[in-house]
């Protein structure tokens, strides 16, 4: 079994699955992320509507918070230290979080089989099960990128940070519903995404001010020669992206539903833009300015055992995770047990 | 004894409390898929619609179950970094794998072709329907496979060794294949197909208890009572097994089982006890000689060695004393009915309303076996964490009380919430379906149903 950890030099396991828990986080931030956001602009009023919007993420949504359970398995396995720091110190808004995700994923199931006068209340559950998992994970991103501490500023940050992801959602979950439906909740959803876009580039604009301004690291980094070409780029290309998708979502619905994908594909090139301005401003470090991934990563032996199922089984999930969506392509449709 | 309210009481009261909601629906899903995949299998050899509408009916079912062992599952994930840190710095080279594989290749398994399997039949070709069934029934016993694999890793490690008191992988083939594996597995899945038996038996009384005439529940009543008294005898050898096991590796488990506190030759089984920890015997002692020797070392004096050779490192001796008790018992009460039931129906062709009340009363039984067991099996290893390597009490988090009881308040509620809502649930759909007309009028049936089961997830 040795051979197994013989075969990669154990000098670049670190930033191996560095990459792949970023590359986890990432997908999950987009994946759970348009169906978090499906559960906050849920239709208060309409429940047809309320119908087709769940239908649209329903086969998706279990294998999208898997993303999370895998992300959060590769730092336990590959940095140890860290996953034990993070989860200590995210204690109180983690179990929130574990709280939102019990109460959405049940909601789920049980709004379609209870009785039809408690359907409504399942609803509800769901949207704030999804709330509250959005928040949480924007407090813990604002805590994180802290360092984690009690005091005003940092709170007020992660307060900021928690409006903002949650925000983010929103606007990821109505694109993916611009895209999946059509007629009045297409209008609807288009809406919602044009507001939540909003809300989302005014909070990203706070991060992005407020972050360099607390944070001396970042501020360096930001502010420094090369660097910076490659950081400000950031911002610029957000401010494109965003502009260019309220352009497209003003035009909704287009004829023959020209371009209905456009605004979800435009949403996930700003989250991989927002992602990727959160590895240069803190990367080597798995825990900004506490712990670098050089220091916390765990054992060869346990690595090099995992990195190859890791290798093989990988590329095979990506696969039918395409498969799923291929089977499920084009407009939602109300979904039942057959 | 005392009891000392502390962060570690706590932090093993939640975490007990979350494994113990999180497995009971595992148990049902990993043998309810199979069924599943039974009926599906059925569908294409025989061609008749009678097998569509048993999956039908219990893929609901099993979605619902397969919901909440997803999130419940989730919190698993957390659970160890959060209040267990110690468990992940000092062994989590072996752990930390392991769970990975879990999730690499079972959870993305099961949740992906969860989506095709309950939402894509007309998406997708009747064979290609019925693979996406058959790879989620795979994921879910692959899921088993790994975290067994884990936790008897816990109870009985191998394959490893010390550098300054962390735990390095040395055999990884030790590591998965330790000594309790193969009996803590199958016992496992045993104990998961008699449950879901159990579930199919009760939940199909239930129907033809409220009138249901059709032949789905008839069928289904019949299949569960059937695999449970064929499956039961089979749990009662292999768990012997597993028990001759854990004689072997974890003396003082077994001595607690038994409640022998001094070494003893020709001991006899206890079917009654009071144990008392502070005098170190037992009060009331209701027992058959020499039983529990011959049990245990085939020798009618053969010799059980007593807690007095673990002082100060054996469990706690009453709950595990007792939790034993309670699974064989269950164990016992559930060959009773399934025999009963399986004779009835050969004999009779239908069963008598006294034992279809009693299937329904026993719906969940497998549960409070199942649980029952893990009680034996989990505190049995204490006060270690890994069995002579990592004691509980070093692995717990020093976090303050607070937040502790802050995080367990908020779980024992939603699970609270959560098992009356499941329970309630499952009984509604059973109504819901019986009151669906007979097959022969379709569509007015489909129409029904599609009102009943209503749209959406």
């Amino acid at each position: 079994m040795n051979i197994l950890s013989v075969l990669i030099d154990p000098a670049y396991l670190g930033p191996v699955f560095i990459g792949l828990m970023a590359l986890a986080v990432l997908v999950y931030a987009i994946l759970d992320g348009y169906d978090l956001g499906v559960g906050i602009v849920l239709h208060r009023h309409d429940e047809a509507m309320r119908d087709t919007q769940i239908a649209s993420i329903g086969p998706f949504w279990d294998a999208n918070e898997t993303w999370l359970v895998l992300a959060i398995g590769l730092m336990l396995i590959a940095f140890p230290e860290a996953y034990n720091i993070l989860l200590q110190e995210l204690y109180v808004p983690a179990t929130l979080m574990l709280a939102g995700l019990i109460l959405r994923g049940v909601a789920f199931d049980f709004r379609a089989k209870v009785a039809m006068e408690y359907k409504g209340l399942w609803d509800h559950i769901f949207r704030a099960g999804s709330l509250i998992v959005a928040l949480s994970q924007g407090y813990m991103l604002g805590q994180y990128i802290c360092g984690f501490s009690d005091d005003a500023l940092t709170i007020v940050f992660s307060l900021l940070s928690a409006f903002g992801v949650t925000a983010a959602y929103s606007y990821i979950g109505a694109c993916w519903l611009v895209m999946k439906t059509e007629g009045a909740l297409q209008k609807y959803s288009a809406r919602s995404a044009r507001i939540s876009g909003v809300l989302m580039a005014s909070g990203i604009a706070a991060v992005c001010v407020v972050n360099p301004w607390i944070n001396s690291e970042v501020y360096a980094r930001w502010f420094s020669f090369p660097n910076n070409l490659l950081l400000w780029v950031i911002p610029i290309v957000s401010a494109a992206l965003f502009i260019l998708s309220d352009q497209v979502l003003k035009r909704v619905p287009a004829e023959d539903d020209y371009g209905c994908w456009i605004p979800f594909v435009l949403a996930v090139l700003l989250f991989l833009n927002c992602f990727h301005g959160i590895v240069v401003s803190f990367y080597p470090d798995v825990i900004p300015g506490r712990l670098s991934l050089f220091d916390a990563v765990a054992a060869p032996e346990a690595l090099g055992f995992i990195f190859w199922g890791a290798v093989i089984v990988v590329p095979v999930i990506l696969a039918y995770t395409a498969y799923s969506y291929r089977v499920f392509w084009g407009k939602a449709t109300a979904l039942r047990y057959f | 004894m005392d009891i000392v309210i502390d962060t570690v009481m706590l932090s093993r009261v939640q975490f007990a409390l979350n494994i113990s909601f999180h497995i009971l629906f595992p148990t049902i899903t990993i043998a309810l898929c199979w069924a599943l995949l039974f009926f599906k299998i059925r569908l294409h050899q025989t061609g008749d619609e009678v097998w569509m509408r048993c999956y039908r009916f219990w893929v609901k079912i099993f979605a619902l179950t397969f919901a909440l062992g997803v999130v419940s599952g989730i919190t698993m994930s957390f659970q160890f970094g959060s209040n267990w840190p110690g468990f992940m710095a000092r062994v989590g080279n072996i752990a930390g794998p392991l769970l990975g594989y879990e999730v690499l290749t079972a959870f993305f398994l099961e949740a992906t072709f969860l989506g095709v399997m309950l939402f894509g039949i007309d998406r997708v070709s009747p064979r290609m329907h019925t693979i996406a069934t058959a790879i989620v029934a795979l994921g879910t016993t692959a899921s088993a496979f790994w975290i067994l694999a884990l936790n008897s890793w816990m109870q009985t490690p191998t394959g490893f060794e010390l550098r300054d008191g962390v735990a390095f992988p040395v055999d990884w083939w030790a590591v998965i294949f330790n000594p309790s594996f193969p009996y803590r597995f199958f016992h496992m899945l045993l104990a998961s197909l008699i449950t879901a038996c159990f579930l199919l038996m009760g939940v199909s009384a239930y129907r033809l208890l409220k009138g249901d005439h059709k032949p789905a529940p008839r069928i289904t009543l019949r299949l569960g009572a059937l695999v449970a008294a064929i499956a039961l005898p089979v749990q009662i050898f292999v768990g012997d097994l597993h028990g001759l096991n854990t004689f072997e590796h974890q003396p003082a488990k077994v001595a607690a089982m038994e409640g022998v506190w001094e070494t003893e030759r020709g001991a006899s089984l206890l079917l009654f006890a009071l144990p008392d920890e502070e005098a170190r015997e037992n009060h009331f002692e209701v027992g058959i000689p020499n039983m529990a020797s011959w049990i245990l070392t085939h020798e009618a004096d053969g010799e059980i060695r007593g807690l007095n050779e673990f002082r100060g490192a054996h469990p706690p001796v009453a709950p595990v004393f007792w939790s034993f008790r309670v699974m064989v018992g269950c164990g016992l009460l559930m060959l009773l009915i399934s025999w009963v039931l399986s004779w009835q129906l050969w004999r009779k062709g239908e069963a008598s309303p006294y034992l279809l009340k009693a299937s329904v009363a026993m719906t969940f039984s497998g549960w409070l076996a199942t649980l029952a067991g893990w009680y034996v099996s989990e505190i049995g290893r204490q006060p270690f964490l890994v069995q002579g390597v990592l004691k509980t009490s070093e692995a717990a988090t020093t976090l303050p009380e607070g937040n502790v009881l802050f995080s367990l308040v908020i779980y024992a509620t939603l699970y609270g919430g959560l098992l009356w809502a499941y329970i309630h649930t499952v009984f509604l759909m059973a109504r819901k379906s019986a009151r669906l007309e007979a097959p022969e009028n379709s569509d007015r049936n489909e129409a029904l149903e599609l009102k009943a089961t209503m749209t959406g997830a």
